[in-house]
């Protein structure tokens, strides 16, 4: 598999743009910036098949297409760096590592989209990374690859690097985008969708870091070379970031469609369980997603096709391994936690649901639970999910209906323990 | 206005911050947050100046000081400790460091040592899930941490003082 977003991970002075230039970057800019016309770019980035990596997984040509281009307004293109997904932390390590891969994917987009200023939007705790991304904007104004007149055309392009401050829900497009105007990351009701109406109520675009990383190499090698990694309907690579139980945590390009199982055992990846012990559950793409029992885990490709028929998604790629001896009730009380802090509050579903489950989780794993609390956390969950403004709900209500009737027995056992 | 309240350099960088962008309400994010770098803290005068800097009403600069964690809405110690007790570092004894902090300055969660050196806090997720448990200390990512490393730290910041 050629990689196509790690490539020049490790190579010395791959952070800076002398290092980038020399490992061959902005080459896909210039002449995306020179040489292709707007439709040109959409199109073959459509005909790659790319799909974003935030973790919805729309079609990113396909999104880009839906910008009205004569309303006469300005276009706005946001990057989703605010990444805060439990289990998630690959658009870290691409900013630590290739800085102007991204800011490269940026110039791309933002000529594909006829896109003026583009945002990069941090999240706040990104300290040094945020330095990193600075400096790279900042080199890249410096070589006029930003800016006026870039790369000597008469295309102009200034972005401006933002940073959030401690919000889980601003990582949600429409959250972004208030976060971006000054207010409370609270989501919007969509319809209108930011493709028409978003950021100043002008067309804009919120891309994930990965999805515009995957870009360069795509204008550079031709939508058909990309094709060649991954399965049909999920084609080209993708980050794995892998944490829990393994002995090799990291950040990993992978060819969609690999084995889960190859995934968490090969040494070239997360290199097996560690301390010898067996795999327990595994969660595939950030903590939203429905957790897979060891069994389940079997046979399954890392794709989205594959997760939704083994009934759950790629989402963000953010991969949590749980061995044979965790506590899968405290796992759950800590994710209810999580919702239950981050929800915005707008969506009574929403806010008081995620609360409610926080609590009953709670009493669970204090030992204090009853038997009827199980159901009772599957009601809550179907109350919530798709009755809200964002899917911040669904993202709690996913991970209860999969836990609790896949480990019932455990959480039984700690209700019995305080009974008996 | 009383510009006296930040050092010129701070008023400087909050000022460029304004142009960055279409519209100045976009800046008050970036305003707080230099604000907070120099103060360590939101006070009531900041939040009154940073209304007026930006040209928004107060109400919505308190919107913002509420909304997004990170702000500090009363002094904090010299060294902040945001410990992640989210899931990847659970699994891997995550909330045993964030107790072990608490023990050893004798802390409950956003509690400040009297010597005002130390504040403590559990947080969510800050993307070090592979290299937990993990710590924010300043703006500083701790990772990899065990019991061991934290009574270190913990003598090595009281001898900086
Ligand atoms: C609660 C919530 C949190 C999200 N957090 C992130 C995030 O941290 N990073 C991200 O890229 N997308 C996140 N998303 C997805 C974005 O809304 C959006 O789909 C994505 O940025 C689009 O980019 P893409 O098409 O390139 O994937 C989140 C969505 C929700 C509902
Ligand atoms: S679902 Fe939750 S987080 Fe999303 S808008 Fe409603 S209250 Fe806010
Ligand atoms: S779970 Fe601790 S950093 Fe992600």
């Amino acid at each position: 598999m050629e990689k196509v977003i790690t490539r020049n991970w490790g190579k010395p002075g791959s952070a800076t743009i002398d290092g980038a230039i020399a490992n061959g970057g902005y080459k896909a800019a210039e002449k995306a910036v020179k040489e292709l016309d707007s439709k040109t770019i959409i199109e073959t980035v459509k005909a790659s098949g790319l799909r974003g990596r935030g973790g919805a997984g729309f079609p990113t040509g396909l999104k880009w297409s839906f910008v009205p281009q004569d309303t006469g307004k300005p276009i706005y293109l946001c990057v989703n760096a605010d990444e805060s997904e439990p289990g998630t932390f690959k658009d870290r390590f691409i900013m630590e590592n290739d800085p102007h891969m991204l800011v490269e994917g940026v110039i791309i987009a933002s000529k594909a989209l006829n896109c003026h200023h583009a945002f990069i939007y941090i999240r706040g705790e990104f300290f040094q990374q945020t330095k990193i991304v600075k400096q790279a904007v900042k080199e890249a104004y410096a070589k006029g690859f930003l800016g006026k007149g870039i790369f000597g055309s008469d295309y102009e392009l200034k972005v401006t690097v933002h940073n959030g401050f401690g919000a889980y829900i601003c990582g949600e497009e429409t959250g972004l985008i208030n976060s971006l105007e000054g207010k409370k990351g609270q989501p919007r009701i969509k319809p209108p969708f930011p493709a028409v109406s978003g950021l100043y109520n002008c067309p804009t675009v919120v891309n994930n870091v990965e999805s515009l990383c995957a870009v360069p190499w795509i204008i550079n090698n031709g939508a058909d070379a990309y094709k060649k990694t991954g399965t049909e309907k999920s084609p080209g690579t993708k980050l794995f970031s892998v944490s829990g139980h393994v002995n090799r945590p990291g950040v990993y390009e992978i060819p969609l469609g690999l084995p889960l199982t190859t995934f968490i055992n090969d040494p070239a990846w997360a290199g097996g369980i560690w301390k010898g012990r067996k795999l327990k559950a595994c969660i595939p793409g950030g903590s939203s997603v429905p957790v897979l029992t060891a069994p389940q885990c079997e046979g399954v490709n890392l794709d989205y096709e594959s997760l939704a028929a083994a009934g759950t998604m790629l989402g963000s790629g953010g991969m949590i391994v749980m061995d044979e001896t965790t506590d899968m009730v405290h796992m759950l009380k800590i994710l209810a936690h999580f919702y239950a802090h981050e929800s915005c509050g707008q969506c009574t579903p929403c806010r008081t649901g995620t609360h409610w489950a926080y609590e009953v989780m709670s009493r669970i794993d204090a030992g204090e639970g009853r038997m009827e609390d199980l159901d009772l956390l599957i009601r809550i969950a179907d109350g919530m999910a798709g009755q809200t403004i964002c899917v911040l709900a669904d993202a709690l209500a996913m991970p209860i209906k999969s836990f609790v009737p896949k480990f019932r027995a455990e959480f039984e056992a700690k209700i019995k323990r305080k009974a008996a | 206005m009383s510009d006296a309240l930040f050092s010129d350099e701070t008023l400087r960088q909050m000022k460029s911050a304004i142009e960055e962008y279409p519209s100045r309400a976009s800046a008050i994010l970036p305003v707080l947050q230099l604000a907070q770098k120099e103060k360590g803290w939101i006070s009531p005068e900041t939040i009154r100046f940073a209304s007026e800097l930006v040209g928004v009403p107060e109400s919505r600069v308190v919107e913002c000081v509420t909304f997004y964690t990170m702000f500090n809405q009363q002094p904090v110690g010299k060294y902040e400790i945001n410990v992640c007790t989210n899931i990847s570092c659970a699994l891997v004894g995550g909330e045993e460091i964030y107790g072990h902090f608490c023990k050893k300055l004798g802390l409950k969660n956003n509690e400040t040592t009297k010597d005002g050196l130390f504040t403590v806090r559990h947080v969510e997720c800050l993307a070090s899930c592979g290299s937990g448990p993990m710590a924010l200390v300043n703006d500083e990512y701790i990772e990899h941490l065990t019991t061991e490393k934290v009574d270190q730290l913990i003598e090595e910041w009281r001898r900086k003082g």
